[in-house]
Order: structure tokens, then C-alpha cells, then sequence
């Protein structure tokens, strides 16, 4: 495979500056829908520049960071995340990226993209599911959300109101957060996928604040295995550095759009980049 | 049980007070009755205080990480100029293919640093942001102990423990 297309050789500072402007969307959907944005980073370096695959998703934990600390840093401010369930969420998927540290050597990738492939092509079907049932639920009776007082509000710059919500279903949220943790440290993937559908379909959160609070959460998740990567070798400066400004500057500038988005297009959004991520796992698990 | 309704101003208390919607859901754990306005005007500008805390650890970690990033590309291709030319006949595969030399170990980011190498110096730029939501946990440690919210400060707490663990698990 060559990519001297025009008879021409990418120089390395082609390539900084083309991967910092496609970095600057992936930053700006990340931060919108939740994700790390290693969707559009890992495809973008294994089949438009040719990237060893294990370099590639060391830059795609770099993304993860980025995007989760650019885009925190004003989603917090701006009190668009539940600071107190994310960081009560949190619990779980640390436990889960060390459980998966472990597990890694035992279970086989493939069957473990196949299994989270389909995991997620049904939570984007509950995703999708949901956009007509958004209402914020105003009762819990649920013991760990009342006890902890993991309900909220947060003011919807696209309706101009504040919105009060309960939050219920701690469990089950526990539950996929803590496989949440364990997809990322098993598969190297960002788990704002599994992390997202967690906080909305299963607690209840409003998409918007499942997405900011999944911003929020995704950097301690990657965090978690970013020392490994770096230690690996898999952190190649040349790939991060456009990869980290590019990726934090779009997330700055995302952050400040998912205010004014109604929440129905974040939803969809999300849905789609979900059956694209599913689909791509699907791919790799079963014609590897 | 009995029906309220059938007792209207009796002594059982009203139903709870409905907090500001603002406010609500913010309360520290375990939390059963209404606060009143003016402990709940105290609270909400605690958890302002807070909120704006992390932010601001986000921030710091999130601009430092940025320059000093963008330092160490300039260095780069200020060091090397085979890099630079839009029409040279250097190809990037040379700096991302498997064995390209960047350093990946604390020893060897320390040496690299010390001749102002611009890759070393990407590396730390790239450390400095890995160690952000680190730090911004342990932020969260000591805003629930300003909270006076012991259980959420535990729970914070215990993923600051995994968290380091963790790097030492992978033998950092």
C-alpha cells in the first residue's frame, strides 16, 4: 500500500497538520455525544495513514483524555454534569478497567468484540428507543440514588429552562459501568458507548447530562490504562502531540454547542456513531 | 396507615418542602428532611465553590498540557529540518512505523528532556494530561471533605486509591 497519491510524499509536517484538523472533529463530536472520540481517531490512522494498529490506540487513549478534560472543564462549570453520580459511577468502572487488566490475558479479543459488538448494537437500540420517552422522571424510589442524593437539574439553553430529574436505576447503571471499565481496559476502546446508555437508559438522566457527566468520566476510565500504553511504547509523540491540541480544541468548542443542541439530536447523533462503532467491532471480532 | 386526607391540619408535618430546583439532588448524602433557605443558600455556594475547583483543575491541566505539547512539536521541527518542506521526499511512515525511537520508559523521557529533545518534551506534555483526571479525583477527595459529605468523600476516596494502584499494577 502506497499513499504517495500525486506522486508525492506526505511529509511528517503534512501529517501533523491533516491529522490536527481531522483530531479538531473527532474533539467536537466526542465532546457532544459523550465519546472519546476514538471512533474517528483509530480508523482515521490504520486505513488513511497506514498507522501500526497498537500506536494507533495509544493515540486514541490520548483522545480519550483530551476530550474528557477539554470538554469537562466547561460542562462542569456550566453545571451540565451530575458531578455526584459520575464520580459515585466512577467506583464501578475503575474496578472494572483493574479487573480487566487481568482478565486480558485470558478471555480471546475476538470473542470479546463479537459479545461487545452486539452489546452495543442493543444499547443503540434502547438508545434510539428512548426519543420520544425524554421526559426527566420527578420521583425515585430507588435506596442508593436517595441515600447519596445523585438526582440533579441543569439548565437546557435549547428549551430555556431549568430541568429538575430524579435518577433511578443504580444497580443495573453500576452494573454496565463496571463492564464499561472492563471493555476499555480489555479492548483499549473509550467506553463512553457503554457508559452513555447506562446513565440514560437504565438511570434516567437526561441525554444531555448522561453525555456531559460521560465526558466527565471517561478520562479517569483511560487514565486508569494510559500508563500502560505509555510504557508499552504505544504513545508515539508525533501521533499524539496533533492528536491532544487538535482533539482539546474541538472539544472546547463542542462544549459550548451541546448547551444550545436539542436533545433529540444528541440522541440521534449518538445512535448513529453507536451502530457505527458496534458494526466496526462486529467486523474485527468476526473477519479479524 | 392513615389516609393524611382525612385530617387536614393535623400535627403530621406537611409534605416536604420542595427544594429550589437549583439546589435540588445537591444536598450530601443521607439527607432526609428539607434544608432550610438559609442552609441550603450555604450548601449551594459550597458546591459552587467546588464545581468551580475541578473546572479549574481541568483547565490548568488541559492549558499547561497544550504549551507544553506545542513546544515540543516545535522543537521537533525545529531540530530536524527534513521534517518541514510541504513537497520533501521524507515521509512520516518514518515516525510512525514500529521501530521508530521515542522514548517510553521515566529514564529515558528524563534524558531526552535534558537535551531538549521536542519528542521528550511532547512525552511530558502528554504525562501531564494523562495525570489531569488524576488529579481532578483528588480534587473531588477533599471537596467532599469540605462538604462535610463523609460517604461520597469514601467513594471519591476509593477511586483515587484504584486509580494509583492501578499505575502501579502496570509497573510505572
Amino acid at each position: 500500500m502506497c499513499d504517495c497519491t500525486y506522486n508525492r510524499t506526505v511529509t511528517p509536517l503534512d501529517f501533523v497538520v491533516s491529522l490536527a484538523l481531522i483530531s479538531v472533529a473527532a474533539g467536537v463530536l466526542g465532546s457532544l455525544i459523550g465519546l472519546g472520540g476514538g471512533v474517528v481517531i483509530v480508523p482515521t490512522l490504520t486505513l488513511l495513514y497506514h498507522v501500526d494498529i497498537r500506536l494507533a490506540i495509544g493515540a486514541s487513549i490520548v483522545s480519550v483524555i483530551a476530550t474528557s478534560s477539554g470538554a469537562a472543564a466547561a460542562y462542569v462549570r456550566e453545571r451540565m454534569t451530575n458531578l455526584r453520580a459520575g464520580m459515585f459511577l466512577e467506583i464501578a468502572t475503575t474496578t472494572g478497567a483493574v479487573s480487566g487488566a487481568y482478565l486480558t490475558t485470558l478471555l480471546p479479543a475476538r470473542f470479546l468484540f463479537v459479545f461487545f459488538g452486539l452489546v452495543l448494537a442493543y444499547s443503540s437500540f434502547a438508545t434510539f428507543r428512548r426519543r420520544h420517552a425524554d421526559a426527566p422522571l420527578t420521583v425515585s424510589h430507588d435506596r442508593i440514588a436517595n441515600y447519596f442524593n445523585l438526582h440533579g437539574s441543569y439548565f437546557d439553553a435549547a428549551e430555556q429552562r431549568e430541568i429538575p430529574y430524579k435518577v433511578v436505576g443504580t444497580k443495573p447503571g453500576l452494573a454496565l459501568m463496571y463492564v464499561a471499565g472492563l471493555v476499555s481496559a480489555l479492548l483499549g476502546i473509550g467506553s463512553g458507548a457503554l457508559k452513555v446508555p447506562a446513565m440514560d437508559s437504565a438511570m434516567h438522566l437526561p441525554m444531555k447530562v448522561s453525555s456531559a457527566t460521560s465526558n466527565f468520566m471517561i478520562g479517569v476510565t483511560a487514565a486508569a490504562s494510559a500508563g500502560v500504553y505509555f510504557i508499552r511504547g504505544q504513545i508515539d509523540p508525533i501521533i499524539a502531540a496533533p492528536v491532544a491540541a487538535g482533539v482539546l480544541l474541538g472539544a472546547t468548542v463542542g462544549a459550548r454547542v451541546l448547551g444550545r443542541v436539542a436533545s433529540k439530536t444528541v440522541r440521534l447523533v449518538f445512535v448513529i456513531v453507536l451502530v457505527v462503532i458496534s458494526l466496526e467491532m462486529l467486523q474485527k471480532g468476526i473477519f479479524p | 396507615m392513615t389516609d393524611p386526607t382525612e385530617r387536614p391540619g393535623s400535627d403530621t408535618p406537611p409534605a416536604a418542602e420542595e427544594p429550589k430546583p437549583s439546589f435540588e439532588g445537591e444536598a450530601v448524602s443521607g439527607h432526609h428532611r428539607a434544608l432550610t433557605p438559609e442552609e441550603a443558600a450555604a450548601m449551594d455556594e459550597k458546591i459552587r465553590k467546588v464545581e468551580l475547583a475541578i473546572s479549574l483543575v481541568l483547565r490548568i491541566g488541559v492549558v499547561v498540557s497544550v504549551a507544553v505539547v506545542a513546544t515540543g512539536l516545535g522543537l521537533m521541527f525545529a531540530h530536524h529540518a527534513a521534517y518541514v518542506p510541504i513537497r520533501g521526499h521524507f515521509s512520516y511512515h518514518q515516525l510512525t512505523s514500529r521501530t521508530t525511537p521515542f522514548p517510553h520508559t521515566f529514564s529515558a523521557l528524563g534524558h531526552s528532556i535534558a537535551r531538549g529533545d521536542g519528542r521528550g518534551i511532547v512525552v511530558l506534555g502528554i504525562l501531564i494530561l494523562i495525570l489531569t483526571p488524576i488529579l481532578r479525583v483528588a480534587v473531588g477527595v477533599l471537596s467532599f471533605i469540605y462538604e462535610k459529605d463523609p460517604p461520597m468523600t469514601i467513594v471519591t476516596l476509593y477511586v483515587l486509591v484504584v486509580l494509583i494502584g492501578s499505575f502501579f499494577l502496570a509497573g510505572v
